[in-house]
């Protein structure tokens, strides 16, 4: 079966950390950053970026927004 | 594969809808209000509706409705945004509106104003954001609190002897013969979110059709006004609120009401 690859870009000035896409996600590709942004957030950021399938699991639950994501399918 | 040959135009799958505008939003991280909201501008837009929807935002936490989904708003007086939708939607027929209340508003304040344009039919989707509480001003206790739960104006918890009973607004609007569509939905997982948009486009679709009024409820969580973590805040909504709260369709007559 051809395996799906996901990239999440995330909005990090915009993310309020509240951590409900590092939940959502089935394979613990998010995670909250050690720094913070401009409001004093600790933003959510791709720590497996190989691991990501693209599911939207993340981007859908985001409650403002932040997440775009992109999926092609492995050749 | 490179990382730059997935992030390319067609291979996009998720964005932020374009109706939901660059306005940081003034909610809590985690609020429920974001999803609905996304939810709102996902459905106008597969719909067509950019340049022909009018909100009416509430007085509550989505006072600022209007900042941030770039359509037409009315902003109502508290309580009465259901009876401003009955005014723009009688004068203006081809327009999709609805009113987008929480609890405090819709349930406490708004009551009378909810109830009769239900009862009289009004071709508006009322969108009602249930946290069990008042979120903007505090976390006090609203007519929808649980029995036995905790908020600034109730700290030993709710009793029913002397604050009375849980409202279900849900239930009430069922049993009115103007509603077409009453459903109670949640936002806290992808499923639920699927839901809760096919259920939103029934409204809508339901309120141009001219099939009489819907009521979609959001259960949300208030992690704020809970005082919890938004993680905690879906839990314990699933623990506590749904076995009261039940999520699904309560009414549809709109498929076999021509």
């Amino acid at each position: 079966m051809a395996k799906m690859r996901g990239v999440t870009v995330i909005d990090t000035e915009r993310c309020k950390g509240c951590r409900l896409c590092v939940v959502a996600c089935p394979l613990n590709v998010l995670a909250l950053a050690k720094s913070v942004n401009r409001k004093g957030y600790n933003y959510a950021e791709t720590v497996l970026a190989d691991t990501c399938t693209g599911c939207t699991s993340c981007a859908v639950v985001c409650p403002d927004g932040c997440i775009t994501v992109y999926r092609k399918k492995e050749e | 594969m490179d990382i730059k040959e997935i992030m390319q135009p067609e291979n996009l799958v998720y964005k932020k809808p374009e109706l939901l505008n660059d306005t940081a939003m003034h909610y809590c991280p985690g609020c429920s209000h974001g999803v609905v909201h996304k939810l709102i501008s996902e459905v106008i837009a597969e719909m067509g509706m950019e340049n022909k929807t009018v909100g009416v935002s509430p007085v509550g936490c989505a006072v600022f409705a209007y900042k941030y989904i770039d359509i037409d708003w009315e902003e109502a007086a508290h309580g009465r945004a259901p009876a401003l939708a009955s005014a723009v939607k009688r004068l203006w027929p081809d327009r999709l509106v609805f009113t987008y209340q929480g609890d405090g508003d819709l349930a406490c304040i708004g009551t009378a104003e909810t109830i009769h344009a239900l009862n009289r039919g009004e071709n508006i989707t009322i969108v009602f954001v249930n946290n069990a509480i008042y979120g903007m001003t505090g976390g006090q206790m609203a007519p929808t609190t649980l029995m036995g739960m905790k908020t600034a104006t109730c700290p030993y918890g709710r009793d029913a002897k002397l604050h009375g009973y849980p409202l279900k607004v849900a239930d009430i609007a069922a049993s009115l013969e103007g509603t077409c569509y009453v459903t109670r939905q949640s936002v806290h997982t992808v499923g639920a979110i699927n839901k809760a948009k096919r259920a939103l486009r029934k409204a809508f679709e339901y309120s141009m059709q001219g099939k009489g009024s819907s009521l979609v409820e959001m259960v949300s969580t208030c992690n704020s006004g809970w005082k919890l973590s938004p993680e905690k805040a879906n839990k314990w909504m699933e623990e506590n609120m749904f076995p009261f709260y039940n999520l699904g369709d309560i009414k549809d007559t709109g498929a076999n009401n021509q």
